[in-house]
């Protein structure tokens, strides 16, 4: 577990110190040890203030370029900063939403949306300007022009009732895994299950990707009756594993576990959960 | 393929081991399922050329023999099994290793035998339980629960297993791991 003895150790079995991280973070010279460091901290849920300050300054990092120009270090930053659960560090990834790198505003909304904090509302809705119509892809580029699936899961999840009229229209967008994710905001934004009912349909595409891509929404969101749903879909037992956590522990949050015990409900899914070990 | 795999999974027939096995190196999911199927269907007879299988050098086989071993509950395997749980780098296949040991059928070894085996067991499952990765830790919890309700020796065995349970329920970050332990320490009518 991540309050373990240090030195801690990753799968592939390579140990770091936090000491290590944050000076592999700090220096200049190798921009690997430096994109691993970033990874490793939040990986770790290091939530030091120096980690912290590390990553920060390593989301206006110049140093580590792609080729097609991206920051790959800033990327690695902003993730792990959505793991750390600290919010001062928002008004920073707010500016990454207006980075030109696609992955560092994906990061950047994922971790935005990991923090629950609302004050990144209005900065994630205007990446939604223009609408549908401007929601198209890059040339020559496998994303769309801004990454709407990281930023509508957002705005669900941070509560941004404000912003439904603006997220509905995306329910019909071409691209089935941003309808999706419209379809889970729109469910945590109303409660009406039938948004939920649409995902559920979903987990029945012919398509696998569709299929986990629903089934993912539907653990993020915790719907409780498509725990069924998720252990019959034909897809990999690790993800269906991941799905069906997520709606156990949303519903362990909503029946006040641990102090209040197991509900039936909660019984049920860990049935399922062991079929699938 | 997969198809055909499932016609041969449907005549449950011991004849169909070897080609069963050959699909498990194939690198077709959907095949390796229904082939895994198949094989635990026709249980203990498929164990010895399975176990060959585990030691040849095709990883992707490797990992669906083990998860097919894991299954079939025969104590043959666990040797296998032990070494997976420890220490496997891939966690679903650590994660099928730890679910297995707690469904080994022990009715197959004497009792002496299991108490040795299940003391080293109870060893690994304890140590899985504090794997970096949530649902290994998770599989170790179903696995102590399976495990207490089979020893040999539960009046020196079963107070370890429910110390763990209880430090898990209390101390695990993950919330899953914490009810899973919760639900075993239930079963084993030690309700925290």
């Amino acid at each position: 577990m991540a309050q373990d003895p240090q030195p801690l150790v990753n799968a592939e079995g390579e140990s770091l110190t936090i000491d290590q991280a944050l000076e592999n973070l700090r220096q200049t010279a190798d921009t690997g040890l430096r994109y691993y460091a970033a990874w490793w901290l939040g990986r770790f849920r290091v939530s030091i203030p120096e980690a912290i300050a590390g990553l920060v300054s390593a989301l206006e990092d110049e140093g580590d370029r792609a080729p097609d120009g991206g920051y790959p270090l800033r990327r690695n930053a902003a993730r792990a900063l959505g793991k750390l659960g600290d919010r001062t560090v928002v008004p920073a990834l707010i500016q990454c939403l207006g980075c030109n790198d696609y992955y560092v505003r994906e990061a950047a909304a994922q971790a935005l949306e990991s923090l629950g904090d609302p004050q990144a509302i209005p900065a994630l809705r205007s990446l939604l300007a223009g609408g549908v119509a401007a929601a198209v892809a890059v040339p020559d580029k496998p994303h769309l022009v801004q990454p709407y699936n990281a930023v509508l899961e957002a705005l669900g999840t941070l509560g941004a009732t404000d912003a439904i009229d603006e997220i509905s229209p995306f329910l019909e967008h071409e691209v089935a895994q941003v309808q999706n994710a419209a379809t889970r905001a729109l469910y945590q934004l109303t409660g009406e299950a039938t948004y939920c009912d649409r995902l559920v349909q979903r987990l029945q595409e012919p398509n696998l990707q569709l299929r986990r891509s629903a089934m993912m929404d539907l653990g993020a969101i915790g719907y409780l009756p498509a725990a069924q749903p998720i252990a019959a879909t034909l897809a990999e037992n690790s993800l269906k594993l991941i799905a069906l956590q997520g709606v156990l522990e949303s519903h362990l949050r909503q029946t006040g576990f641990p102090k209040f015990g197991l509900t039936d409900d909660a019984r049920q899914v860990l049935v399922l959960m062991d079929e699938l070990l | 393929m997969i198809v055909a795999v499932n016609q041969l999974v449907a005549a449950q027939d011991v004849a169909a081991i070897p080609t069963l096995i050959t699909v498990l190196g194939y690198n077709n999911p959907g095949a390796a399922v229904a082939a895994v199927d198949g094989l635990v269907a026709l249980g203990s007879e498929a164990v010895p050329a399975l176990l060959e299988q585990i030691d040849g050098y095709n990883y992707g086989a490797r990992a669906w023999a083990i998860r097919a071993v894991a299954l079939i509950g025969d104590p043959r395997a666990l040797p296998v099994l032990l070494e997976t749980a420890k220490g496997d780098f891939a966690l679903s296949v650590r994660r099928a290793a730890a679910r297995g040991l707690g469904t080994i059928d022990w009715s197959k070894l004497t009792s002496d035998q299991s108490v040795s085996s299940q003391r080293e067991v109870l060893a690994v499952l304890i140590g899985a339980a504090q794997d970096p990765e949530w649902v290994v830790r998770y599989a170790a919890i179903a696995a102590l629960e399976g495990l207490a309700k089979a020893l040999v020796k539960p009046e020196t065995q079963k107070p370890p297993i429910l110390d763990c349970l209880d430090q898990v329920f209390h101390h695990d970050e993950t919330p899953a791991v914490q009810a899973r332990a919760c639900r075993a320490l239930e079963v084993l009518g030690e309700p925290s």
